[in-house]
């Protein structure tokens, strides 16, 4: 009978649960609390056949982007949050103070915080750009596989639940964000924390690689007749080439993850100490990913900004072509670089060199992106839009975190600067400065295209100049730090003259949280505002791509009749050359259907990674089993589409007919 | 709105100047430390030539063609210059020609293995002094020094004399760490089972900072230690002081170090024996099964 | 600045719509000036599912090469265990070999039966290469068996670890298409040789041919090269 509830319950017993920490009993009781006030709030407006129908079950790439950038910035809260706590302890923490952190919690928080706004944060709002923007603006109606892309989204909602769980149900990882071995082998982290570390991101990884494949075939074959690949949008340039890194890399975190997991679960020696193993190994192939992850951030957020500059100062791009070779180079120069991760690792003179100068090569193709940006802003007409703003910070922000890049680029600078706050100081720069501000100039961008109403300017204003302050307040100091010899990942002090620094960087971390407060105001304020925020053309800004032919938010099927594409800025082409919105002879339109059968396997699989992480062999096995099986019976269903009858496409034509009307 | 990031932008430089007494890798007291710092300044000048123009054309050009600028020339088509693209790529690419010739040449002069030519700048003769071996071990959570030909071993501080090369041999016990003092030299991880070296030289007598730089576990906040230039005959007093203390480093006494702690204080031992940094090295410290 | 010409597009000079022609009254008195912007008929875009199938099947490519990454750096680390020389049996390996590349040779005759449209010779054959893949994964199953019998299990040397993993993963992906075709030639029997099946058996087929590449590299790193003095 023991046996039976051993191989039910695993290692999982009430201990696991923090009730004697009173930092996590107390979050659990906000989040129960604020969970049981959305679930009521569900179930009074009689919610949730609305949710499963219209949400849960989407296949539609639309509403999937949407619920992708939802999971990001619900993540950044937690991700924040994190940051927050280091910050303060950072502060606290000097001679005979220890600050209010343990190590035992520092060292979850600092993990953690790397995982989530890497896996949880920055790739779902990149996906979740990428799946609503493209497939609009190459003239398609959905992705090339709708319930791959909706499992995709379920598998890293899943993984970031798992991620969550970590907070009450046991504890997270110790080892960084990268869980280097032999600290993250089962000899020194035998407790749960590596293992929801590594099936959390298993579980995200596979929806991750699905939606690259997803979009490399809806890009491939899926553009509107006319638009050649050199007529495509910038944005759509870039996701093919992100979503290519992403096929190209993810694969091997999948795989260096999978030996890890061997090596904790079934004794092999793949990394350990004894018997042959060799954690250099691990160290070489998590960063063959992660130099690519990196890229697959930054490329979709150059593609916003050109999306932007050349809307907002109203001319074509400049250097299209240009652009888009450098994005190239970018994408397969992103993997000659991986080394220059551990340039202290003891490579050899020449290896080091080699891997020095090709890092370096990869700054021309990103410095000849930004002086294109320049050069378009050079004799347009620049309306300073949210989205603008957000580019200009960028434009000044980022060269700073590239440059601090190229530093460490040169081997012998990097030995004094690996793994001190400078390092820590340049990848926020450029993930800050890069990728986060490219997300609130997409979403900015985007918004009214997804919703209909703009987004309230005044706060968008509040948030931009508090991050981008705050941003320069919290990480410039880490810099001085940096070349003060502090290394990262320390939870206590003892010299005291680093402390005012210490204390700028917490204020910059204060002005970011104003910042974050102000983005939830402008989302509050710009809902209770939205009829004068409405959008009635679909094309707020005088857009220049395709998704802006389309109304705001755009019926389901996207587009009524396929377009035919001319030329680059197809919607420039268009308003320029008389383009006139049909009104009559729809046609019925081949949808794909709605389905649950994403969200069912992708729970299968996450309760799977929990069985597995404590060690309940039985559930876990029959976790995996039903889903195997789940998966079986779905492809038993061929009846995955339908047609929508063209008096429905009339209707929906109809409205936007008299909403353009009523347009002065 | 562009006078603001402007003021925002240089109100940093003061910060830079304040600190600069007291940032290390820009004035360390070790020769191959000294190179790297300098390393840091060439670099950071050559890109700031592209920089400083980028940052300053995006905010006189965000300035100059507002919209409500009506008198700058508004040119909506003009999307392409090959003579521009030709610069933009140019100028880039003559700066990482730059970056990449001293990249290499720096790579291999500052290489961590490479045996120390000269101990100063100013000396152009070559080393004629035998280097000091050190046999350094990263534990948990703290560090060991073995001086194999002294015979003495010394937990939680290091010391060498003054211009004398010293030649680290590096290799912790358990997990990854990283042998870092800045004011010396450049930092290389320690990695159990294996073997990296650092070649190093210290300039000027003083008590230095040396950590890990590498996170290792639940003690790694503590895991730092002194190290200490002296000259000739204050290293030579501080050997002393090890050998004649009443410790000895032997198996036994190195499996009680290696058990995990925090915050050690600094201990010396009289070495017994000699072998023991290769029995840590090849993970045989108590007979190995095989 | 681009100067583009503007060919009307082929596929609506004459639309083969089921309704009337879309065409908004202003454009049609404007057809010289502005050209035809969207495609009046249904647009069916160009079937992705083998294009994506291939694009997974590179990436799977990916895992198995770091798989044999790993084998190459650690191949080596025996730990003071048995070598391949030592636990390597090559007649069994011959065989298993042979069922395997048969079972290629087998599921082409299926594909080729499927082009002819015949049905029951498809399962047939399907049945046959299903038959043989069983084959492989037993002898494999039998040579686990008895390394970790004599204890040379994946826990006792790098080398040993690699082995087992990048054997392992390669007969986990046999036995997964095994399943797949069993359900295939459930869904074939059930619906007949549809587009829907033909374009699964398409991508199986794809599967299983790649399956045959990877083990020829292991069979030759592995085996072959292990061997060896």
């Amino acid at each position: 009978m023991s046996e039976l509830t051993s191989n039910l319950m695993g290692r999982l017993t009430w201990d696991a649960i923090p009730f004697n920490e009173p930092i996590l009993l107390w979050t659990f009781v906000a989040v129960a609390l604020g969970g049981v006030t959305i679930l009521g709030a569900i179930t009074y407006f009689r919610g949730w056949g609305v949710l499963w129908r219209e949400w849960i079950t989407s296949i539609d790439h639309k509403k999937i982007g949407i619920m992708y950038i939802i999971l990001g910035l619900v993540m950044l809260l937690r991700g924040f949050s994190d940051a927050l706590m280091l910050r303060a302890q950072q502060v606290l923490s000097f001679g005979n103070s220890v600050g209010f952190l343990p190590p035992h919690h520092y060292d979850q928080i600092f993990t953690a915080h790397g995982v989530i706004m890497i896996f949880f944060v920055a790739m779902p709002l990149v996906t979740g750009l990428m799946n609503f923007v493209v497939p609009l603006q190459i003239g398609a109606r959905d992705v090339a596989f709708p319930f791959l892309n909706n499992f995709s989204f379920w598998m890293t909602a899943f993984g970031a639940g798992l991620v969550m769980m970590s907070l009450f149900v046991g504890e997270f990882a110790r080892t960084g964000w990268l869980a280097y071995p032999p600290l993250s082998g089962i000899a020194f982290s035998p407790d749960v924390g590596v293992d929801y570390y590594i099936w959390s991101l298993q579980i995200a990884g596979v929806g991750t690689l699905l939606s690259g494949i997803n979009l490399i075939a809806t890009i491939v074959k899926m553009r509107a007749p006319g638009m050649t690949l050199m007529k495509m949008p910038v944005f759509t340039w870039t996701a093919l080439c992100t979503n290519i890194l992403i096929v190209a890399a993810f694969p091997v975190l999948t795989a260096v993850l999978a030996l890890l997991s061997l090596d904790r679960y079934a004794g092999t020696n793949f990394f350990t100490n004894e018997l042959g193993g060799n954690a250099m190994m691990y160290v070489n192939l998590i960063w063959i990913w992660g130099h690519p992850e990196v890229y697959i951030l930054i490329l979709p957020a150059f593609g916003v900004f050109s999306e932007v500059v050349s809307t907002f100062c109203g001319k074509r791009l400049f250097g299209y072509a240009s652009m888009v070779y450098a994005t190239v180079v970018i994408t397969i120069l992103s993997y000659l670089v991986w080394l220059h991760h551990f340039f202290t690792m003891g490579s050899g003179s020449s290896v080091n060199a080699f891997f020095g100068i090709t890092t370096m090569i990869i700054s021309i193709p990103t410095g000849a992106k930004i002086f294109n940006w320049l050069f378009t802003m050079y004799r347009g007409r620049i309306r300073f839009e949210v989205p603008m703003l957000w580019t200009i910070g960028f434009m000044i922000t980022f060269v700073i975190g590239g440059m601090t890049g190229v530093l460490l680029a040169v081997p012998p600078a990097d030995f004094a600067l690996h793994n001190s706050l400078f390092l820590v100081a340049h990848f926020h720069n450029v993930i800050i400065g890069g990728v986060l501000f490219g997300m609130m100039a997409g979403i900015n961008y985007w918004f009214p295209k997804a919703f209909g109403y703009k987004l309230d300017p005044f706060w968008g204003k509040c948030s931009f100049w508090l991050w981008l302050s705050g941003f320069w307040f919290a990480f410039m100091p880490l810099y001085v730090l940096g070349l003060m010899g502090v290394t990262r990942r320390l939870s206590h002090f003892d010299d005291p003259s680093l402390r005012i620094w210490f204390e700028i960087a917490a204020f910059g971390a204060g002005l970011i949280a104003l910042g974050i407060l102000s983005l939830i105001i402008q989302l509050v304020v710009s809902y209770r505002k939205r009829e004068s925020l409405r959008d009635t053309t679909g094309d707020p800004w005088d857009g220049r791509t395709l998704e802006w032919s389309t109304s705001s938010p755009p019926p389901a099927y996207n587009f009524a009749f396929t377009p035919v594409v001319y030329d680059n800025d197809t919607w420039a082409d268009m308003k320029k050359r008389g383009y006139v919105r049909p009104e009559r002879g729809f046609i019925p339109i081949h949808m794909p259907k709605n389905t649950g059968a994403g969200f069912v396997i992708a729970a299968l699989s996450a309760l799977g990674g929990f069985a597995l992480i404590w060690h309940m062999w039985l559930v876990a096995c029959v976790a995996v089993a039903t889903m195997l099986i789940a998966v079986i019976v779905h492809t038993f269903n061929y009846k995955r589409d339908f047609h929508i009858p063209a008096g429905e496409v009339v209707r929906v034509e109809g409205i936007r007919t008299r909403m353009l009307a009523s347009h002065v | 709105m562009s006078i603001s990031k402007l003021v925002r932008a240089v109100s940093v430089l003061p910060a830079f100047l304040l600190a600069g007494c007291n940032m290390v890798l820009l004035h360390p007291s070790g020769f191959v430390a000294a190179q790297q710092g300098h390393l840091i300044v060439v670099s950071t000048v050559l890109m700031l030539l592209i920089v400083v123009p980028v940052i300053a054309l995006t905010v006189i050009f965000a300035w100059r063609y507002r919209q409500s600028n009506t008198a700058a020339t508004y040119a909506p088509d003009w999307d392409h210059s090959t003579q521009l693209e030709l610069v933009i790529w140019a100028a880039p690419l003559l700066i990482i020609i730059a970056l990449g010739a001293l990249t290499w040449i720096s790579s291999h002069t500052l290489d961590p293995y490479r045996p120390l030519r000269h101990v100063e700048a100013s000396h152009t003769a070559p080393v004629a002094v035998k280097p000091l071996t050190i046999e350094v071990v990263a534990l948990d959570w703290k560090w060991l020094f073995i001086y194999p030909e002294q015979g003495i071993a010394v937990v939680n501080e290091v010391a060498a004399p003054v211009d004398v090369p010293v030649n680290f041999k590096i290799t912790a016990s358990s997990v990854m760490n990283s042998f870092f003092v800045p004011a010396l030299a450049g930092q290389i991880y320690a990695m159990p089972g294996m073997q990296t070296q650092l070649n190093a030289v210290i300039n000027k007598p003083g008590d230095y900072e040396g950590f890990s730089a590498n996170y290792s576990g639940a003690g790694f906040s503590g895991m730092h230690f002194k190290f200490r230039g002296m000259s000739p005959s204050d290293f030579h007093q501080w050997v002393q002081s090890a050998k004649t203390a009443r410790r000895e480093l032997n198996s036994e006494s190195y499996m009680q170090l290696e058990k995990p702690s925090e915050r050690e204080p600094v201990r010396r031992y009289s070495l017994v024996d000699t072998g023991l940094y290769d029995a840590i090295l090849s993970q045989c410290v108590t007979p190995c099964p095989n | 600045m681009s100067e583009t010409t503007f060919p009307i597009h082929e596929s609506f000079v004459a639309p083969a719509s089921r309704a009337e022609e879309a065409v908004s009254p202003r454009a049609a008195a404007t057809a010289e000036a502005a050209p035809q912007f969207y495609l009046t008929h249904e647009h069916h875009p160009e079937n992705g599912t083998l294009f994506g199938f291939w694009l997974y099947l590179m990436s799977d490519c990916l895992v198995f090469a770091c798989l044999f990454a790993v084998y190459a750096v650690l191949g080596h680390n025996y730990a003071g265990g048995p070598t391949g020389a030592e636990l390597f049996e090559l007649p069994l390996v011959a065989a298993n070999t042979s069922l395997l590349l048969l079972s290629s040779i087998t599921y082409g005759f299926a594909m080729l039966e499927m082009q002819r449209d015949r049905l029951r010779m498809t399962l047939f054959w399907l049945a046959v290469t299903g038959l043989l893949g069983a084959g492989f994964i037993g002898i494999e199953l039998h040579e686990f068996a008895h390394l970790v019998h004599e204890g040379a299990g994946p826990q006792r040397s790098a080398f040993l670890s690699s082995f087992f993993t990048l054997v392992g993963t390669h007969g986990l992906h046999v036995t997964f298409g095994i399943v797949w075709l069993v359900t295939l030639m459930v869904q074939s029997a059930k619906h007949g040789l549809i587009p829907e099946n033909r374009r699964r058996l398409m991508c199986l087929s794809m599967f299983w041919h790649f399956l045959d590449v990877v083990w020829i590299g292991v069979f030759t790193f592995v085996y072959l090269m292990g061997v060896l003095p």
